[in-house]
């Protein structure tokens, strides 16, 4: 037998327990109306659309090993940094399209970040030779290509660093890795003519080759990446 | 046409002039005795006429077959099922064992930097060149894109030789006489009906080789309007490829500077 006292407080509780269920739930209406009142969602400024400009990407084809110039119009970043990501990003996206006269996956995820320095080093030769202490990023993240101190006089040294899912997926062969670094530094120092050197990093580290035979160690001079007319590189 | 100048007969003469006559006399019998049969011989068979090797002369060449070990290379598809690959080491190997048998058969030294499935790096295929003093280093490769045979030599700017280079620019010295046996190999090449492109590599390895370097990669022929279709693993197409860089190799003996 329940004492009397037990069941008068346990209806009491109960009571109590559905009154604030009933208040929570006003005031979670209550809450759910101010927000939705406060929210406008009518635009206030003019989205920052950038200026469509022209490049000129030096595409590769694998059928006769040449590089051809192709102009086209991208809306671009005015930063040194996002500029070259932006151009060489379009580049491997024509590369990964399907029927791609040079096909090669991963598009323009395959660019992690461009990094712009100024140029040192002994160029003789046509290559410096690996530094001790190889390039790296000088901050992480995609950011830091925009934060990085860009001098836009005198020549640069462009470290792209490339993903290693890139690397990874790239075909393998002498021609159609040669022309993937061509093509990277043609199209770089052609719309960018302050970046005379080229040099490459897998994921942030240096790497012998890209898969197997193009030589990723060394530095590359840009303006000689550069096909003349109707050669090849 | 090049001059070639012989210290060793000059030497030899003069060394030959200062013996006594007697020793002399003695010594002219023997060599009068093999040389005689020899030039009644080389007017029976003029091939003996044609091409004497020079003394001391040795005509070495080099043939890298790219890769091997842990390090596949491409993957190659065959022609009859595309779902089959061969590794690029296999083929290059292979292609490299053929080669071979050709120049040896024409009278060359062939030095291999691998025989057989092993794991090497650049520098030691470098180092073997360089030890083996070749007039001719082949570093033979396969892919499955492009068309035909690319001819690839050092992207290094030509440069004077020196007494002491640096390592990765050592093929600089070279550039131009690996420019003139790419030319070889193309003419060669385009006379067997094999579509060629030729470009320019920084491929590690090539620029540490003090000899005539040329990186040869092997592509299928893709059809055109005047060029029918061959795969990479056709035999008779890869017979046409080795007997065409053999031909171009032994004319490459007769117009190369011996050492």
């Amino acid at each position: 037998m329940i004492p009397r006292h037990q069941t008068i407080l346990f209806i009491v509780l109960l009571l109590t327990s559905a009154v604030m269920g009933v208040f929570l739930w006003q005031m979670r209406d209550r809450a759910h109306k101010r927000l939705v009142e406060g929210e406008d969602t009518a635009p206030i400024e003019a989205p920052l659309v950038a200026p469509a400009e022209q490049v000129t990407l030096y595409v590769a084809s694998d059928a006769d090993n040449t590089l051809v110039a192709q102009p086209l119009t991208l809306p671009l970043p005015a930063s040194p940094g996002p500029r070259a990501r932006a151009i060489l990003g379009r580049l491997l996206d024509l590369y990964a399209a399907p029927n791609a006269p040079h096909p090669v996956a991963g598009g323009e995820s395959a660019i992690a970040q461009v990094f712009l320095l100024p140029a040192q080093g002994d160029t003789a030769q046509g290559l410096t030779l690996p530094a001790t202490a190889p390039p790296q990023p000088p901050a992480s993240g995609a950011s830091a290509a925009s934060s990085t101190p860009v001098q836009d006089s005198g020549p640069q040294l462009a470290v792209i660093n490339l993903t290693g899912a890139f690397a990874a997926s790239h075909p393998s062969g002498l021609e159609t890795e040669t022309l993937t670094v061509l093509s990277i530094c043609a199209t770089l120092h052609a719309n960018l003519p302050g970046v005379t050197q080229v040099r490459f990093l897998v994921d942030g580290q240096p790497r012998a080759t890209l898969a197997g035979h193009a030589d990723l160690s060394r530095t590359y001079l840009a303006d000689q990446a550069v096909p003349s007319e109707g050669s090849h590189p | 046409m090049l001059s070639f100048s012989h210290p060793f007969i000059v030497d030899g003469q003069k060394g030959f002039d200062s013996m006594r006559t007697p020793l002399r006399g003695i010594l002219a019998i023997p060599i009068l005795l093999g040389v005689l049969p020899l030039a009644a011989l080389a007017t029976v068979v003029p091939c003996f006429a044609q091409a004497p090797p020079a003394p001391g002369a040795r005509f070495v060449v080099v043939l890298d077959a790219a890769h091997g070990g842990d390090e596949n290379g491409a993957q190659l598809a065959l022609s009859g099922d595309p779902k089959q690959t061969q590794p690029e080491k296999a083929f290059a190997l292979a292609f490299s064992v053929r080669l071979r048998s050709l120049l040896v058969a024409r009278g060359i030294t062939v030095v291999a930097t691998r025989d057989g499935d092993s794991a090497m790096d650049a520098d030691h295929r470098a180092e073997t060149a360089n030890r083996a003093k070749a007039q001719a280093c082949l570093s033979l490769h396969a892919s499955t894109s492009g068309s035909g045979a690319h001819l690839y030599i050092s992207s290094l700017a030509p440069a004077e030789p020196a007494r002491l280079a640096a390592w990765k620019t050592v093929q600089a010295a070279w550039v131009t006489r690996s420019l003139a046996l790419a030319g070889s190999l193309n003419a060669a090449l385009t006379h067997a009906g094999v579509p060629v492109t030729l470009g320019r590599t920084a491929l590690p390895g090539l620029d540490s080789m003090a000899c005539p370097a040329v990186a040869v990669e092997l592509a299928p022929v893709l059809a055109t309007s005047h060029m029918q279709a061959a795969a990479l693993d056709d035999p008779a197409y890869q017979v046409r490829v080795a007997d065409a860089v053999a031909a171009a190799l032994v004319e490459w003996r007769s117009e190369a500077p011996q050492p």
